[in-house]
């Protein structure tokens, strides 16, 4: 009887700490994605703020390309009023299409190209975009591990409970393998 | 890929079980050889206060002795932005970022956690290699930190020197003491086995311990460049370096035997096939560029 008693007590308190090991997974987990989205955010935010002077230095050379300035501006305030991810990841694909086509013009431009100050900015802009991937890799391995234990048995009964819900991957386009850069002549 | 990565972890732990217990028994069987039991102790206190002072001292004492310097993000803006990038891929803390001016392409990792970790790459290095070049070798030093390989590394560094520091001990004591006065108190056949223990040990422990430690850092290399490759998702990146790297003759000047394993590639640029090829401390460069071409 006392045997009984102490083998339910026993079976109990390793549920309640199997409860609790989950529950604090999931918890740490959904924070990592948290932190991993605010890291995407720092490095888009850090390619918006490189824009202005990008343009202002190309337009010191090739000031009549207006076209492509038009562009890069839209391509910017798309940027601001995105709302969702399915929305800010078009918007940053819709710039950094109009920052590839940026560059194409500067090779049109040899001076610009041998501008210190450019050179600087490109370098920044293509280590940005190679941030922006990296973040967006480290978001997407962490979204699939949550949503992999929020699906498994028996995690999704307690993802259930405490409203563990699965979460999007941040889809971009892959622009960090190549350097920005265009060849008008092939 | 997965699977490469535990099956090392789990080879490197049994590793360092053996390393421990062979530590311990070589303290045992010495004691027992002194007839004096304090000896035992006595090299497991010096053991660990060495322990605790590399683990908080390695970076910056192999940092001077490479003669490094910080990198500044406006002197390297492309090796500052690749190891910024990929402490985002790896969800770690930015490292360090150090320079040795030498136009041999090397590079390694050292620090004793995450958040106390020193990336340091040649002049050369910067110079030799492309963006996706310099981020394979980047990420395989950030596996390093990662894997807390660079805690490791210096441990069993510390470990093989106290090794070999009990065993010089041993030669010492016994040419000054001599066993012979010992030989009324202990049963004399005991004696003469325990010596020949001894002299035996004291022959072997420096050579297995140096075995062990080349062994564990080639099986570190495998590992690092597994999880480095899926850090970039690019193995060719690294691939291509190692090959730049194979071609390149130069031996690094600031490199010695004790820094030697921490490196991407061997910097004393000396292997030989064979019975040598146990001493090295990485695996063939040939083999590495293979296992990655194949992922």
């Amino acid at each position: 009887m006392v045997t009984a008693a102490w083998v339910i007590v026993g079976v109990v308190v390793l549920a309640i700490l199997f409860v609790i090991a989950k529950y604090n997974q999931l918890v740490s987990l959904r924070q990592r994605i948290e932190n991993a989205w605010s890291q995407i955010d720092v490095q888009l935010r850090r390619r918006y703020d490189l824009i202005p002077n990008l343009v202002e230095t190309v337009k010191g050379y090739a000031a009549h390309e207006k076209e492509v300035f038009e562009k890069v501006a839209e391509a910017r305030s798309a940027m601001m009023n995105a709302q969702g991810a399915a929305a800010q990841a078009e918007a940053q694909n819709q710039i950094t299409a109009a920052l590839k086509s940026l560059f194409a013009v500067a090779e049109a431009y040899p001076q610009l190209k041998a501008n210190e100050n450019f050179m600087m900015l490109q370098e920044e802009l293509s280590g940005t975009e190679g941030k922006i991937a990296y973040a967006r890799q480290f978001y997407n391995d962490q979204v699939m591990a949550f949503n992999t234990l929020i699906q498994s048995f028996p995690t999704n009964i307690l993802a259930g409970m405490f409203g563990f819900t699965q979460r999007e991957y941040f889809e971009m386009e892959d622009v960090a393998r190549e350097p920005i850069h265009v060849d008008f002549k092939q | 890929m997965y699977e490469q990565i535990s099956s090392n972890i789990w080879r490197s732990r049994a590793l360092i079980l053996l390393f421990l217990v062979l530590f311990a028994g070589i303290g045992y069987v010495f004691a027992r050889i002194e007839g004096n039991i304090l000896m035992l102790p006595l090299a497991m206190g010096i053991a660990a206060l060495m322990t605790v002072g590399s683990y908080y001292y390695s970076d910056k004492i192999v940092l001077a002795s490479v003669r490094a310097r910080p990198a500044e993000h406006d002197e390297f803006p492309h090796y500052v932005n690749a190891v910024e990038g990929l402490a985002l891929a790896a969800g770690l803390p930015v490292p360090k970022t150090y320079v040795m001016d030498d136009s041999a392409p090397n590079a390694f990792a050292t620090g004793r956690d995450p958040e106390h970790a020193v990336i340091c790459v040649t002049t050369g290095l910067l110079e030799m290699m492309d963006r996706t070049e310099l981020e394979g070798v980047l990420a395989h030093e950030m596996s390093h930190i990662k894997n807390y390989d660079i805690r490791f590394m210096t441990l069993v560094a510390v470990l093989v020197g106290a090794i070999a520091l009990m065993a010089d001990w041993f030669w010492w004591s016994g040419r000054l003491g001599g066993f012979r006065s010992r030989d009324d108190r202990d049963s004399g056949q005991l004696g003469a086995i325990l010596f020949l223990i001894g002299v035996a040990l004291a022959i072997l422990a420096p050579i297995s311990a140096v075995l062990i430690q080349a062994a564990i850092s080639r099986r570190r290399e495998y590992l690092a460049d597994a999880s480095g490759a899926m850090m970039t998702r690019f193995p060719d990146g690294l691939a291509n370096a190692l090959e730049k790297i194979a071609a390149d003759q130069q031996p690094l000047e600031s490199a010695n035997k004790a820094t030697a394993h921490l490196f991407i590639s061997n910097p004393l640029r000396e292997h030989g096939g064979g019975l040598n090829s146990l001493f090295d401390t990485h695996p063939p460069i040939e083999d590495r560029i293979a296992r990655l071409r194949a992922m």
